[in-house]
């Protein structure tokens, strides 16, 4: 099966509608797990992998959640499709570098996501639109409990579930959510607030998760510690601080709008300016632009305008979502002026903002919607 | 300030990490920096870089010179020092000393207190309920109340009974 056959489209993903889905982009939850008695991925040689991928890989299509699968070994997959499932979050980095041996199970709705053989034997996640933390954290405890009846997994009494990396070990969990904070950032508040939910034990990271930038005002925010502490704690620790973050973003804009509304409205008009008429621009360029649109979006700058048009944009602006719409091989420059073209084309209807927000005032629209 | 790593020139590059209550700091020189990945976002994570350092130390004191090669994977602890993850599941036993130590200062406990496979889990719970039967026991007999001390006796034998025939953990 085709891949892209499969794969839910961008428009579609965009329109997906989930709870405080104006600032979180979306919740996931991941499971490590391994296989006794077998070496971790990193450590076996070649033929142990397969061995355990030809294990893992039929019990997991065979989960009644997994009915309607895509299954596939890596290395069966292009480059290119591999870049296009991590431009997607479907799976890390470090997957898509990976090829005989490892293996992906996703779902049809996309809403579950099996990694074979990456750091860990296993890495299972359940991904949610907007905060959904418990449901996802529900949703991969169900199916991890359905694995554990066919496959021994590595678990001592005292260190819990074994893992490749001591970072992981116990729970082997990591809850995550995607957020998008354009109004920390232009008040300058996000340092402090990445500072504060360091201290309490959580990551802050960029678009991509590990050692990436910040893109786009998207920031990732996880657990680090996975021992000593059950699994319901740590969702709900994320969950209270989420909260938080939610209502300082809130904040920071009702702020912005009160007492620099000239500079938001500066910043969006600008990212509207260049985005429908440039001829050339960058990924990187794109995502922050597009990322004052949002903002934009949320604070009724646009009028008629869905957020879902952005939110789809914010894919398929990518360099291996742009480089799949064309069959010959772009440069980096030919993508850009692909891009802006695209941009350009889907701005087309989208009227130029509004000089204040239409309709109520600023504030009450940026209440959180409750 | 000397850099940590290569001990000889000024450091240039500080990176601070708070978890909980720990703050964790590397100095390093901008060689090492950029040996480390430092510059490089890609490449690097602070977690990395601090288990990195911290792991080979612990693991050189705990062997104290001599090699540990993990008996089913012959993983070692130069390896661990490379590569910053272990070789099997094996590899926490061969390596728990070392390892104990790093895990304090990386998580928030020692000990697994979260979800496990359900054939332990029972297991657990079987052990969990033996030590509190014990506990009333003692303090049954300590009140000389033996007639619930002989039930709570029975109890216990039936628990022992149970859990040695379960999966141990």
């Amino acid at each position: 099966m085709d891949i892209h056959e499969f794969l839910v489209p961008p428009a579609e993903t965009a329109r997906r509608k989930g709870p405080f889905d104006r600032i979180v982009m979306s919740s996931r939850v991941r499971l490590a797990r391994n296989i006794k008695d077998a070496s971790f991925p990193g450590w076996a040689k070649k033929p142990e992998r397969i061995r355990v991928l030809e294990m893992i890989r039929p019990i997991i299509e065979k989960l009644p959640e997994m009915k309607r699968s895509y299954s596939e070994a890596m290395d069966n997959l292009s480059t290119l499709d591999k870049q296009i499932l991590v431009e997607r979050h479907l799976i890390s980095r470090e997957h898509a570098a990976k090829s005989a041996g490892s293996g992906l199970v996703l779902n049809q709705d996309e809403t579950l996501c099996f990694m074979i053989n990456e750091e860990d034997h296993l890495r299972m996640q359940a991904l949610r639109p907007g905060l959904q933390l418990r449901e996802a954290w529900t949703a991969i405890d169900q199916a991890d409990s359905l694995l554990e009846k066919k496959l021994d997994y590595a678990f001592s009494a005292e260190f819990g579930y074994l893992t490749a990396c001591p970072t992981n070990i116990g729970t082997g969990i990591r809850v995550s959510a995607m957020l998008h904070l354009p109004g920390l950032v232009l008040a300058e508040q996000i340092t402090p607030i990445i500072q504060s939910v360091n201290k309490l034990g959580l990551a802050v990271r960029g678009l991509y998760g590990e050692g990436t930038e910040a893109l786009g005002n998207v920031f990732q925010v996880s657990n680090q510690m996975t021992l000593g502490e059950t699994e319901s704690a740590i969702v709900e620790r994320l969950e209270k601080v989420l909260a938080q973050i939610i209502e300082h973003e809130e904040n920071a804009r009702a702020t912005l709008l009160e007492k620099k509304p000239k500079v938001v409205f500066n910043h969006i008009g600008r990212a509207y300016g260049i985005l429908a008429n440039a001829h050339s621009i960058s990924s990187k360029e794109t995502m922050n632009l597009l990322s004052l649109m949002r903002l934009g979006v949320d604070i009724a700058l646009f009028p008629g305008v869905d957020r879902s048009l952005v939110d789809e944009l914010f894919i398929l602006t990518q360099p291996a979502h742009l480089q799949k719409q064309h069959s010959e091989k772009l440069s980096a420059e030919e993508r850009d002026l692909l891009r802006a073209d695209m941009v350009r084309n889907r701005l087309k209807p989208v009227s130029r903002p509004l000089s204040k927000p239409a309709g109520a005032s600023a504030q009450e629209l940026d209440k959180p919607e409750k | 300030m000397l850099c940590c790593i290569c001990k000889e020139r000024e450091a240039t590059v500080h990176l601070t990490q708070i978890a909980g209550e720990k703050m964790q700091k590397v100095d390093l020189c901008e060689e090492c920096a950029k040996t480390k990945g430092v510059n490089d976002p890609t490449g690097f994570s602070l977690a990395d870089l601090l288990l990195g350092l911290g792991a080979s130390q612990e693991i050189e004191q705990a062997g104290g010179g001599i090699e540990v090669r993990c008996p089913r994977c012959n993983f070692t602890q130069a390896d661990f020092k490379k590569a910053g993850r272990l070789g099997c599941p094996e590899c926490y036993k061969t390596f728990s000393e070392a390892l104990e130590g790093l895990l304090k200062t990386m998580h928030k406990g020692t000990r697994h207190i979260g979800k496990a496979p359900e054939t332990l889990r029972q297991s657990r719970d079987l052990s969990d309920r033996l030590k509190t039967l014990q506990k009333k026991l003692a303090k049954a007999i300590d009140q000389e109340d033996f007639e619930e001390a002989a039930v709570l006796r029975d109890e216990i034998k039936q628990t022992t009974a149970r859990l040695s025939s379960s999966p141990a953990p």
